[in-house]
């Protein structure tokens, strides 16, 4: 009944074969059997966004989701934003703002930008802050967040587009 | 106690106090550098523990109880042992040999029978005390057995209020655990005398500092040295570290904590609760690692809770509304079991209580009462969240008994520059009172205009034309920061001119490391980025005051400035007797080389070379010491106090009873800021979270002691859509005169004042002088306010 | 918070999913679609299924498509396709409406229109549009199919007439007319919510008079409905703005008086019943402004 099923996991571009009951939550797969820990987790009953993930391009919340789900999806992390050394404009934005204090909710707030301004680049302010409403964080009073987000939102467009 | 004490700050030479630091130079100290910490929080490398493994570990969860008072009677594990996933099960009898966790040193008497047996013995007291732990190889299956553990106990009666009356927290010892008293000056004349007096009858909500990351541990015997590891450490490692290591018998040589990162503190995490103490004891008896990571339902129940009090406040005044006297009590409500803070939020709530006021006489008497709840301890400004409320809630009802603006009220009875330093004469966690430097009135001076007070007035006077429920609120206050006595840091340059600082701060994510290093770098002469703080690691120093109580910048920054200014003096001295041959009044450091300031265009040498000469030889060795290095310890004269203003426009929705916050300000006096930045993101947050707790937040608990706020949907907290703007003025005029930049802290000044602003602008909002008196004003209580005034549902 | 223990059963087909339902329905067998309330409930250990027939893999109930007269929204749609209208007409604009007030963008991004009308619970969202604008379930089970209207389907708190091996496979929901107004409100405690009262009103425009007007309350009581005493009030009655705001507040007197609110230790009945008053005049409201005009 609770075998481990032989699941492959396709994580920002590489393939992860692992073996999960059923009920292993996609956040503790990528956690404990990718080795991926930058996806963390706040509350498991998703509401915090601490997990936040991209499947196939949407925001999503891992805790939410079993791995054995997750199969035959791309899945994107915050180990995937970075590309060869490069900081992702949202990172350096982060950095650069002061969008962050301890840390914990970041990765999950990157992969919810990340996400939404790949999808609706031309989003707007309230938009923006509607989205990032969805995520939780206990030190940072969002506003250097959303100044970071609306940052890089701003800049893609002038430059003419995503990554 | 008087405040009277041996070495008053201001006698000492002012060399003498700063160390011979006079003049210090600020290139990187002001500017708002981005973090050092930031790098592998962005890119998912954090090493919080919840990310930290050790091949063969164990994982540990706890089982708690049920009930909320009731004698045990038997704990079944029997099914849960034949799960064949369990490898240990341990109840109350299999740790008998460990003491009570343990509370700082304290004057208070009587705290002692209230601690708490880190697995309960023969009866629970709160719902979610832990009463078993299970072992297993992973987390789903531990919970799986933990789940099968029972509970078989004998309901007891619950109290669930510090006002209602004491009941029995075992034999022969009441609920009441202490009343506690401060008192100076005539109160009793003073009331006799007085031309008026005003009373307020104030609740602050129970609340708390719900981190991030839910608390975690993770111990382990490292046989190669015979030490006990601990991760997961945070806020006094060293402290901690000594408390546990003397409840397991251990020395604390014997046990190392490592602090990695952590997901917020807010003065829960790092507390010494029962399930740290049980992961180290298992780590030794299992002699394999153990990991507990709580979720989020046992966090909201088991984690330190916070805030509920009671206040009843009196004020006797004179015919100008000139403050004579402040008679208070406060009853307190402990919840279950006194732990590693004992009384000092009462202690301090009492203390702090007339904020920033210029009061000739104060009696305070605090009622500690333990009831049927989660215990609390310290959360972000602990006691002074809620002082500053009760005070400020007084002073806007001094001026509604006298028909005078709310500001004006806080002008005639705020401490004047002239009369800082302000001695009270009380003891506060038994140091004496004593405000070092203040000046409210320049601070109001500038806020008004930076709020655009008169514009705001206009707009609101308008909208209320229109209908609009709107309007304006403050909170004053004072702050407390830099908690001493000592701190002391080592600082060492690598032959590379890399530098090294070794601190036994904390870092919770405020910034500790890229403040010491911004301090450092300018004492030393050298970049920032050039520069690792270490925190946190009880081996690699041997003291520490980790991070509470808004201390690190202060006591830390304090020692880091110290040790930097020791390390050039060395580096200058070593330099001019064997290396460039000149006056060492004539070298200084810059940018990392030893420079000539008479010969400006030479390059110097690189510090990294002084450390290679000073690496052990003859000649390092006749010097001094060898190596590029050296501690600071730095003591401080007294607290730093800084002190603020905190303006809330808001907006009523009658229909709902809805608040929406559309503005904040915060205008603060630091003293001395490292980095603007850093201070701005610590307000900021704690803005957040005092709107959480003025609006938001609260643990409920039904007629039973079952707690109902044990998930996000039910504990609400503000999201980016709730926040408002805020705005923050950072002044530098009343720099601390107990150390040498003037630092004063800012980790709690974001939230001190944020409950008494909201409070202020709803009653103006609503046109109800006082009508608030209980925190949070969620929607249903406040429309139950409107409809009372309206007669509707009478 | 780990699940407990269960067998995972992806199906490809409705008809698998039928059949695997009719197997372990009866073995404390569930269906999971979006998730967004099953898994919290599993984590919380609240609920503990022993199977979950997985129908995220069947393509054809991903489906939301016009038929005939009726929208016909498939099991697997979520939420996030209403954000934009899936359909040109007022209904499309009104389920893009309402979509916004469920939860967040992520959690709609998995959680499903059909998944929510069968979990019932008081505060969701399209359980109120479908008791409004009286929706049929289609169900499915080894047994054969059957049409369940919606004011037989809401039976309680969680509670359906949904037998443990049915499917629902489908929600249809009838177009509306050109010209019809609709409105939404729901009042929540921070934007995403559980709403503590929400309405949902609509009706149309004939020869200047209020006709099939619809009035439906929702999060109040144990389940959403009509209150056909309010309706009757405005119906037929002039359709101009002063008119209507006089009928608007006869109507919500109304409401006041027919229901009767849940209470608990957080909410009494007492203040629920005053904002379900605020949050019909909202609607209505929101319904008379322009923006919510559907133009013919």
């Amino acid at each position: 009944m609770n075998e481990p099923l032989a699941i492959t996991l396709q994580v920002n571009g590489q393939s992860h074969d692992i073996r999960v009951e059923p009920r292993k939550t996609l956040s503790d797969a990528l956690r404990i059997d990718c080795g991926l820990t930058g996806t963390n987790v706040g509350c498991e009953h998703g509401v915090c966004g601490a997990c936040t993930v991209l499947l196939d391009g949407e925001p999503v919340r891992a805790c939410l989701m079993f791995a054995v789900q997750a199969q035959g999806r791309q899945l994107r992390t915050v180990e995937g934003l970075a590309r060869e050394g490069r900081l992702h404009p949202l990172q350096q934005a982060f950095i650069d703002n002061h969008s962050l204090q301890c840390g914990f909710c970041t990765s999950g707030f990157l992969m919810l930008a990340a996400g939404t301004l790949e999808n609706q680049p031309d989003i707007d302010d309230a938009g923006l802050r509607e989205v990032l409403s969805s995520n939780l964080c206990r030190c940072t009073g969002y506003q250097n967040i959303l100044r970071a987000v609306g940052q890089v939102r701003d800049s893609l467009k002038t430059s003419g587009g995503g990554r | 106690m008087t405040g009277s004490h041996a070495a008053h700050p201001s006698s000492l030479r002012e060399g003498e106090r700063h160390n011979g630091d006079t003049n210090p130079r600020r290139k990187v100290v002001g500017q708002r550098v981005t973090r050092l910490e930031d790098p592998p929080l962005v890119t998912g490398r954090g090493t919080y523990v919840g990310n930290l493994n050790f091949p063969h570990q164990l994982h540990m969860r706890v089982v708690r109880s049920n009930y909320a008072h009731a004698l045990i009677r038997s704990i079944d594990t029997a099914a849960a042992r034949a799960h064949p996933g369990c490898i240990a099960i341990w109840t109350g009898a299999d740790v008998a040999d460990i003491p009570p966790i343990t509370f700082r040193p304290t004057s208070v008497q009587g705290l002692e029978p209230y601690r708490q047996y880190i697995l309960a013995r023969d009866r629970v007291r709160y719902v979610g005390e832990p009463i078993a732990v299970v072992f297993a190889a992973d987390p789903y299956t531990a919970e799986d057995i933990a789940e099968m553990v029972t509970l078989d106990a004998e309901e007891l009666p619950v109290i669930l209020s510090a006002d209602t009356p004491p009941g029995e927290f075992a034999p022969g010892l009441s609920t009441e655990a202490v009343i506690m008293r401060k008192n100076f000056g005539d109160v009793d004349a003073a009331f006799r005398a007085a031309y008026t007096v005003v009373e307020v009858d104030v609740q602050v909500g129970r609340h708390s500092g719900v981190p991030l990351e839910n608390r975690g541990a993770l111990a382990r015997l490292d046989h190669s040295r015979d030490v006990l590891e601990l991760y997961g450490a945070g806020k006094r490692p060293h402290a901690h570290r000594d408390a546990v290591a003397a409840l397991i018998g251990r020395s604390p040589a014997s046990m190392h904590f490592y602090e990695g990162h952590i997901g917020g503190g807010f003065g829960v995490r790092g507390e010494i609760y029962p399930e740290d103490v049980l992961t180290c004891l298992a780590a030794v008896r299992f002699d394999r690692p153990v990991k507990w990571i709580e979720d989020r339902r046992e966090n909201l129940m088991a984690c330190n809770h916070s805030r509920e009090q009671h206040h009843v406040v009196r004020a006797a005044l004179d015919a100008d509304a000139r403050l004579l006297a402040v008679d208070a009590k406060l009853w307190h409500d402990q919840g279950a079991y006194v732990r590693t803070h004992g009384a000092r939020v009462p202690d301090m709530a009492m203390g702090t209580l007339l904020g920033g006021y210029d009061v000739p006489a104060y009696r305070a008497i605090a009622y500690v009462r333990m009831t049927n709840k989660t215990p609390a301890a310290t959360y972000r400004c602990p006691g002074r969240f809620e002082s500053t409320y009760a005070c400020e809630r007084l002073m806007d009802a001094v001026a509604e008994k006298f028909g005078l603006s709310r500001i004006e009220v806080r002008r005639r009875n705020l401490i004047r520059k002239a009369q800082f330093p302000y001695p009270r004469a009380m003891d506060i966690l038994d140091h004496p009172v004593e405000l070092d430097s203040g000046d409210f009135a320049l601070l109001l001076e500038k806020t008004l205009p930076h709020l655009g007070w008169d514009a705001l007035q206009a707009e609101l006077a308008q909208r209320r034309a229109n209908g609009e429920l709107v309007g304006v609120g403050m909170g004053f206050f004072m702050e407390k920061s830099g908690l001493g006595p000592v701190d002391g840091v080592r600082v060492t340059v690598d032959i590379q001119g890399k530098v090294q600082v070794v601190t036994g701060a904390s870092s919770i994510g405020q910034g500790v490391e890229t403040v010491m290093a911004q301090i450092c770098a300018d004492g030393l002469g050298v970049d920032y980025r050039d520069i690792k703080v270490i925190h946190g690691r009880t081996d690699m120093l041997e003291y520490g005051i980790g991070a509470h109580a808004s201390r690190a910048t202060v006591m830390t920054g304090g020692a880091t400035r110290i040790a930097a200014l020791n390390v050039r003096r060395k580096a200058l001295e070593f330099a001019a007797q064997h290396m460039i041959e000149a006056p060492v009044e004539l070298l200084d450091i810059v940018d990392g080389r030893v420079v000539r300031t008479d010969r400006p265009g030479e390059p110097g040498i690189a510090i990294g070379k002084v450390a290679a000469a000073l690496s052990p030889s003859p000649t390092s060795v006749a010097f001094g010491t060898p190596g590029l290095t050296a501690e600071g310890w730095f003591e401080t004269a007294g607290l730093a106090h800084p002190y603020g203003i905190h303006t809330a426009v808001v907006k009523v929705d009658p229909d709902t009873g809805q608040t929406i916050v559309e503005r904040f300000h915060v205008a603060y006096d630091i003293g001395c800021a490292i980095n603007p930045m850093l201070v701005e993101g610590q307000i900021v947050g704690g803005v957040a979270q005092g709107l959480g707790g003025a609006l938001y937040e609260e643990f409920v608990y039904d007629e039973r002691g079952e707690p109902l706020s044990v998930t996000f949907a039910d504990y609400l907290m503000p999201t980016a859509n709730e926040m408002p703007p805020v705005e923050v003025l950072l002044t530098e005029d009343a720099p601390s005169p107990n150390n040498a930049l003037g630092m004063k802290g800012a980790g709690e000044a974001g939230i001190t004042g944020v409950g008494a602003a909201i409070a202020a602008a709803i009653d103006d909002a609503i046109g109800m002088p006082g009508a608030i008196t209980r925190l949070p004003v969620t929607p249903q209580r406040l429309k139950a306010i409107l409809d009372k005034r309206a007669g509707v549902h009478a | 918070m780990k699940p407990g223990v269960f067998s995972w059963h992806p199906a490809r087909s409705v008809d698998e999913a039928v059949a695997l339902l009719a197997e372990y329905a009866p073995q404390d067998g569930r269906v999971i679609a979006g998730g967004q309330s099953l898994v919290p409930s599993m984590a919380l250990r609240l609920a503990f299924p022993a199977h979950l027939i997985d129908i995220n893999g069947v393509e054809e109930l991903a489906r939301v498509r016009v038929e005939g007269s009726e929208l016909a929204i498939g099991a697997c749609v979520r939420h996030a396709a209403f954000q934009r209208p899936v359909e040109p007409g007022a209904l499309g604009q009104a389920l893009a409406q309402v979509v916004h007030h469920i939860a967040h963008s992520p959690i709609r991004a998995r959680g499903t229109f059909c998944g929510s009308v069968a979990n019932a619970d008081p505060a969701s969202e399209w359980c109120l549009v479908a008791a409004t604008l009286g929706a049929k379930m289609i169900a499915r089970s080894a047994r054969g199919t059957r049409v369940i209207d919606a004011a037989d389907f809401f039976q309680g708190i969680m509670t359906t007439a949904l037998a443990e091996d049915e499917l629902l496979t489908e929600v249809r929901l009838p177009l509306l007319p050109v010209g019809t107004r609709a409105g939404f409100y729901e009042f929540s405690r921070r934007a995403g919510d559980y709403a503590l009262a929400m309405a949902f009103v609509c009706w149309q425009e004939v020869e200047g008079r209020m006709r099939d007007v619809r009035i439906g309350t929702g999060s109040i009581e144990a389940q959403p409905r009509r209150i056909a005493a309010a309706e009757a009030l405005l119906e037929g009655q002039m359709a101009t703005p002063a008119a209507i705001e006089a009928g608007v507040e006869a109507a919500i007197q109304a409401v006041c008086a027919a229901v009767d609110p849940l209470e608990d230790f957080h909410t009494s009945a007492q203040y629920r019943r005053d904002l379900i008053g605020t949050a019909v005049r909202r609607a209505f409201s929101h319904a008379l402004s322009d923006t919510a005009r559907q133009s013919p």
